[in-house]
């Protein structure tokens, strides 16, 4: 699930603004002149870019709706999520209820409002932990170099290797599997943990490439030669300066997790039923896709909502931090 | 080049039992009993218990059955399950399934991903342009099961267009959908890689240069200009390969496919932990020769890059 364009966009440090020596040679202009000359900051600059796109506001809208359901269900809906009665089996959406009512009688409109929040949740703590992991081994990796970065990279091409679907079977059937009885919140745990072991990698080597390019820079020398410490210069200097690429692969993976998270579900060996998900609905609903097509296609189109908000936010995102593309 | 072959061959190594070992470990710790249900409703008897154990040193550390896993893999034998079946057996009838499958993706996203990367990155922000921006931005949002469960709806269910599950001969016009099923997001990919790469080309001056010594457009795109912006097209194409055979599973259980996934799901409840890894170990392979493949066709396709 590796963006490969993300890959290629390493940031690279803007032209700084020629500053003024001496007397400033912008007194006798008006305000508004002034603050044009005020140097701004990539991130600066992006947002400015950003506020000007539609496609950045719809995506950020919808994410914001999915946010706030998966916060607060109840403000969506009143109905029963988990119980109810097989006397209304598979009953087609009506006025009453919109989606219909699944195999068990239940409401499928609360079902899939409920079920925003497994999705949302487990997508952001694994994209949360993939970055955080991924990107401290990067920037230890791609600092120190030598035999670190050797061992690092060998320890990443291992997980790299591991198929993503067959990875995430065998760790989730070893720590989750028939017969174990993990409570909601342990399941969430195992697979967040099983995304963040499959993914870290990808993050890993996009942060190593980033701080190669950023290491020989002018002032991470000037940094080094003022007395500055390691620690001073990874935090102070070299994070800033890699975070682009960071960003918008972050907020393109939490899209993909999201997916991630219904198949494993699909699997059957991700989240488990008291659990309500996306993808467990899609999993129970495919046994009677040719009588009742509707359980499959209300959670499959909240799904891919949410997956689209979030891939179209990182490309508005990329787009703006991209200097090539201004 | 031989060396830089050779060097690129031992670096495999450490990767290569890295990732077996991994993989070992993490079926073994599967808990349960391998001698569940196996016998009937009265449990095995001690000495069928004794034997197996003896046989497959279940009694042994983990670390002296992994040795003799792989002293055995590397004479080129996998083992025997537990019910006596050897696990070269397995592979031979489910692999090829999945290989079939992930070929015919594999060749229906090249075409169509890099035709419809050609095109848009001749002609850009055009009406097709937008139109394959925002239909590759659905593709890669959409799960793979979605895609899967909504085609095969259409095509198999309402439209009867094409027969819902594939049988057991694999023919080649049953496996177009699933093929494109696979393959559709990695499609998405290459269309958009080609775009930009194609685009970036097309202002460089060698194009100028062939255009201004009046050769044809066809030959300018198709000789001078594709060989040129193929090289990133081909490393996404390249590994893909081992990704689309390890991301199988879930359409082989859309459409019925007997491939590695069903294998690999059965022997991980029966706690077969040869099974599974010796699945994974020839997918690893072809993970990591790919990558290989790729790197040597760079020389090929760019004459400026040269392996000493």
């Amino acid at each position: 699930m590796s963006d490969p364009s993300a890959a290629s966009m390493v940031s690279t440090p803007r032209p700084e603004q020629p500053t003024e020596f001496g007397a400033p040679t912008n007194a006798g202009l008006p305000e508004s002149a002034q603050k044009q000359t005020k140097p701004r900051g990539l991130l600066g600059d992006a947002w400015r870019d950003l506020r000007r796109k539609p496609l950045f506001w719809i995506s950020a809208a919808f994410i914001l709706l999915f946010v706030v359901m998966s916060a607060f269900p109840s403000l969506f809906t009143s109905g029963d999520a988990v119980n109810g009665a097989l006397s209304r089996s598979r009953v087609e959406p009506s006025a009453d209820a919109w989606f219909g009512y699944d195999v068990q009688g239940r409401d499928v409109y609360a079902r899939t409002i409920y079920g925003a929040r497994a999705s949302i949740v487990v997508a952001l703590l694994s994209t949360f932990g993939t970055l955080l992991i991924g990107g401290a081994m990067g920037i230890i990796a791609g600092y120190k170099g030598g035999w670190v970065d050797g061992l690092l990279s060998r320890v990443a091409d291992i997980f790299f290797g591991l198929p993503f679907v067959l990875g995430a079977i065998v760790i989730l059937t070893t720590f989750n599997g028939a017969g174990t009885d993990n409570n909601e919140w342990k399941i969430m745990g195992l697979v967040i943990m099983s995304l963040v072991v499959l993914s870290w990698p990808v993050v890993m080597r996009l942060m190593r490439s980033s701080v190669l390019a950023t290491k020989e820079a002018d002032y991470i020398v000037a940094a080094r030669a003022l007395g500055a410490g390691s620690g001073r210069i990874i935090l102070k200097h070299l994070l800033p300066n890699c975070l682009a690429p960071l960003l918008v692969y972050g907020t393109i993976m939490v899209g993909s997790f999201i997916g991630a998270e219904a198949t494993l579900s699909f699997l059957g060996i991700g989240l488990k039923t008291p659990v309500v998900s996306w993808g467990i609905m899609i999993s129970e609903a495919q046994n009677y896709l040719r009588v009742s097509p509707f359980l499959l296609f209300f959670p499959s189109a909240f799904l891919v909502t949410a997956v689209l908000s979030f891939v179209m936010l990182g490309e508005a995102v990329r787009e703006a931090l991209d200097p090539k593309l201004r | 080049m031989g060396r830089y072959l050779l060097r690129r061959l031992l670096q495999l190594v450490p990767v290569f039992i890295g990732t077996t070992f991994l993989i070992y470990w993490l079926v073994w710790s599967v808990p349960g009993d391998p001698f569940a249900g196996k016998c009937g409703d009265r449990g095995c008897p001690p000495n069928f218990r004794a034997m197996m154990t003896e046989k497959y040193h279940l009694d042994q550390s983990i670390w002296v059955q992994y040795a003799s896993y792989m002293k055995n893999l590397f004479q080129g034998d996998f083992g025997i399950t537990f019910s006596g079946r050897s696990i070269n057996d397995i592979i031979v009838t489910s692999y090829p399934n999945t290989l079939k499958l992930a070929v015919v993706a594999l060749s229906i996203e090249a075409v169509i991903g890099l035709g419809a990367g050609v095109l848009t990155g001749l002609r850009r922000n055009g009406f097709l342009d937008n139109l394959v921006l925002v239909s590759t931005l659905f593709l890669i949002a959409l799960p793979v099961f979605v895609v899967g469960f909504v085609l095969q709806w259409f095509f198999g269910v309402k439209w009867g267009i094409v027969h819902p599950t594939v049988s057991n001969e694999m023919r080649f016009s049953e496996l177009l959908l699933p093929g494109f099923v696979l393959g559709s997001a990695s499609m998405a990919y290459i269309a958009r890689v080609a775009r930009t790469s194609i685009a970036e080309n097309r202002r460089a001056d060698y194009v100028r240069t062939a255009i201004a010594k009046g050769l044809p457009m066809r030959r300018v795109v198709g000789v001078h200009l594709l060989r040129n912006s193929l090289i990133p097209v081909v490393t996404l194409l390249g590994t893909d390969l081992g990704a689309l055979m390890g991301g199988a599973i879930v359409t082989e259980g859309i459409f019925g496919i007997n491939g590695i996934g069903r294998q690999v799901l059965r022997a991980i409840v029966t706690k077969e932990s040869a099974t599974v890894v010796s699945i994974v170990v020839v997918l690893v392979l072809v993970y990591l020769l790919m990558n290989l493949l790729v790197d040597l066709l760079y020389a090929a396709l760019d004459p400026r890059i040269r392996y000493e």
